[in-house]
């Protein structure tokens, strides 16, 4: 029917290769969400200050994460900042552009988680004798990670799925990057991007996994 | 910073990469979420245990870089020869992964009409295309417009990936721009623009629409 023969042996041989760029991924995601959870801290914080010029910082900042392509984002961090005499290399681009994005969608879940919990709780700590931080740390924050950390592990997932658009800035050393330069060599496209294909799966799945038996063990009530 | 080479010629060069955008998200939009609809009630009729291959097939979709989906849609259709360019694969492939997030968005509203209801409609003598024709749709409807604008606003930006193809949409185009004139941030900030007009209205309509028809506000 197809009048092609597939190739799997030359994908599976190059495995361990494009499991190492798997690690890469892994790595770019975990640490561009760890930027991103604390810039998202801090536009948060921004946002409640009441400071006109931080919270309206933080507002661009989230509007235009949110409202532009993440390639749109690594682009700028790699074509674009060149322009202030800044040249990131692709690894660089990559972390800066999808933390960005990280940062815009975890301080807009952290608005949500936020709004989530009423005022009269804080007004109850506080009436109780605790200071506003006592209120804040022992009352409201335990509240607001129940409900904003199960999407921020789908942002971690995002996170997973964006670093594959590394390759379009000439990423060559995560699992798109690693496949496309096997495939450069080879032109078995269809058998080193479906190999791929199920390993981020099995990622994005397992991160899924665990993260809901995290939130079974820390939010049980 | 300002004194570009910029010519008009160039900004439609750019309105038209903005053009092939809007009808890619249109296209696989369109297909995106009649065959996210199809999927989505299948999935509710026939219960978790039947739909479970369904399930799974669009779980790929979704856990799968949208970039990878493409490039492996564009091999498979070289190789079953199908002789599809890059417009008809990149609407191909983004129909089929706007299905998989519409079928979720639709399950999802459906199970949110309550039991008693379609039990009542039933008992009034209705049948099942007139229960969910009268009154599962417009309850769900209201439940699942918001997300499912977000959803096109999202399928929107990801269409910045079939550039990849060589398709010459907005980002591409600004590329294109941007290796003659060499002046990158400008044109990259023109094109982040146009994404920011095409996409914050529409966002904040969503958010708009979520507030008002939240159900127990």
């Amino acid at each position: 029917m197809f009048n092609y023969t597939f190739h799997w042996n030359q994908a599976l041989k190059a495995l361990p290769q494009m499991l190492d760029g798997a690690l890469v991924t892994l790595e770019i995601a975990l640490v561009s969400m760890a930027i991103g959870l604390a810039c998202a801290i801090g536009l948060t914080l921004f946002r409640l200050s009441g400071n006109r010029l931080l919270g309206s910082f933080a507002s661009a900042w989230v509007e235009i994460a949110r409202n532009t392509p993440a390639l749109f984002q690594i682009y700028m961090a790699h074509f674009g900042l060149g322009n202030f005499g800044l040249h990131l290399s692709p690894y660089a681009a990559l972390l800066v552009g999808i933390a960005f994005n990280n940062a815009g969608y975890l301080a807009e879940n952290f608005r949500g988680a936020l709004k989530a919990i009423p005022d009269t709780q804080t007004r109850a700590g506080r009436s109780l004798g605790m200071t506003s931080l006592q209120a804040f740390r022992l009352v409201v924050l335990p509240q607001m990670l129940r409900v904003a950390f199960l999407p921020a592990s789908n942002q971690m997932v995002w996170a997973i799925l964006m670093t594959s658009l590394g390759v379009t800035v000439g990423m060559n050393a995560d699992l798109a990057g690693v496949t496309q330069e096997l495939n450069a060599r080879s032109f078995r496209t269809f058998e080193f991007f479906a190999l791929a294909a199920v390993i981020y799966y099995v990622i994005a799945k397992a991160v899924t996994l665990a993260a809901r038996a995290l939130a079974w063990r820390m939010f049980r009530y | 910073m300002f004194d570009t080479t910029l010519t008009l010629n160039d900004l439609a060069f750019l309105a038209q990469g903005a053009a092939m955008t809007l009808a890619v998200t249109a296209v696989s939009v369109a297909a995106g979420t009649v065959l996210g609809i199809l999927f989505g009630v299948i999935r509710v009729q026939i219960g978790p245990y039947w739909s479970a291959p369904l399930t799974f097939a669009l779980d790929v979709f979704r856990s799968v870089p949208l970039l990878i989906q493409l490039v492996l849609g564009n091999a498979f259709q070289s190789i079953a020869k199908l002789g599809w360019g890059p417009f008809a694969t990149s609407c191909v492939v983004l129909s089929l992964y706007t299905a998989a997030f519409c079928a979720e968005i639709v399950r999802g509203g459906i199970s949110s009409v309550p039991v008693t209801t379609r039990r009542a409609a039933r008992s009034l003598g209705m049948t099942w295309w007139q229960d969910m024709r009268h009154i599962v749709a417009p309850l769900a409807t209201r439940v699942s417009l918001p997300s499912w604008i977000g959803l096109t606003l999202g399928v929107m930006k990801d269409s910045a990936l079939v550039l990849w193809l060589g398709l010459i949409e907005l980002l591409r185009a600004s590329q294109v721009l941007v290796t003659r004139l060499q002046e990158p941030l400008f044109i990259l900030l023109i094109c982040g623009a146009i994404y920011f007009i095409l996409s914050f209205p529409i966002a904040r309509l969503g958010g708009y629409l979520e507030k008002r028809w939240s159900p127990n506000d």
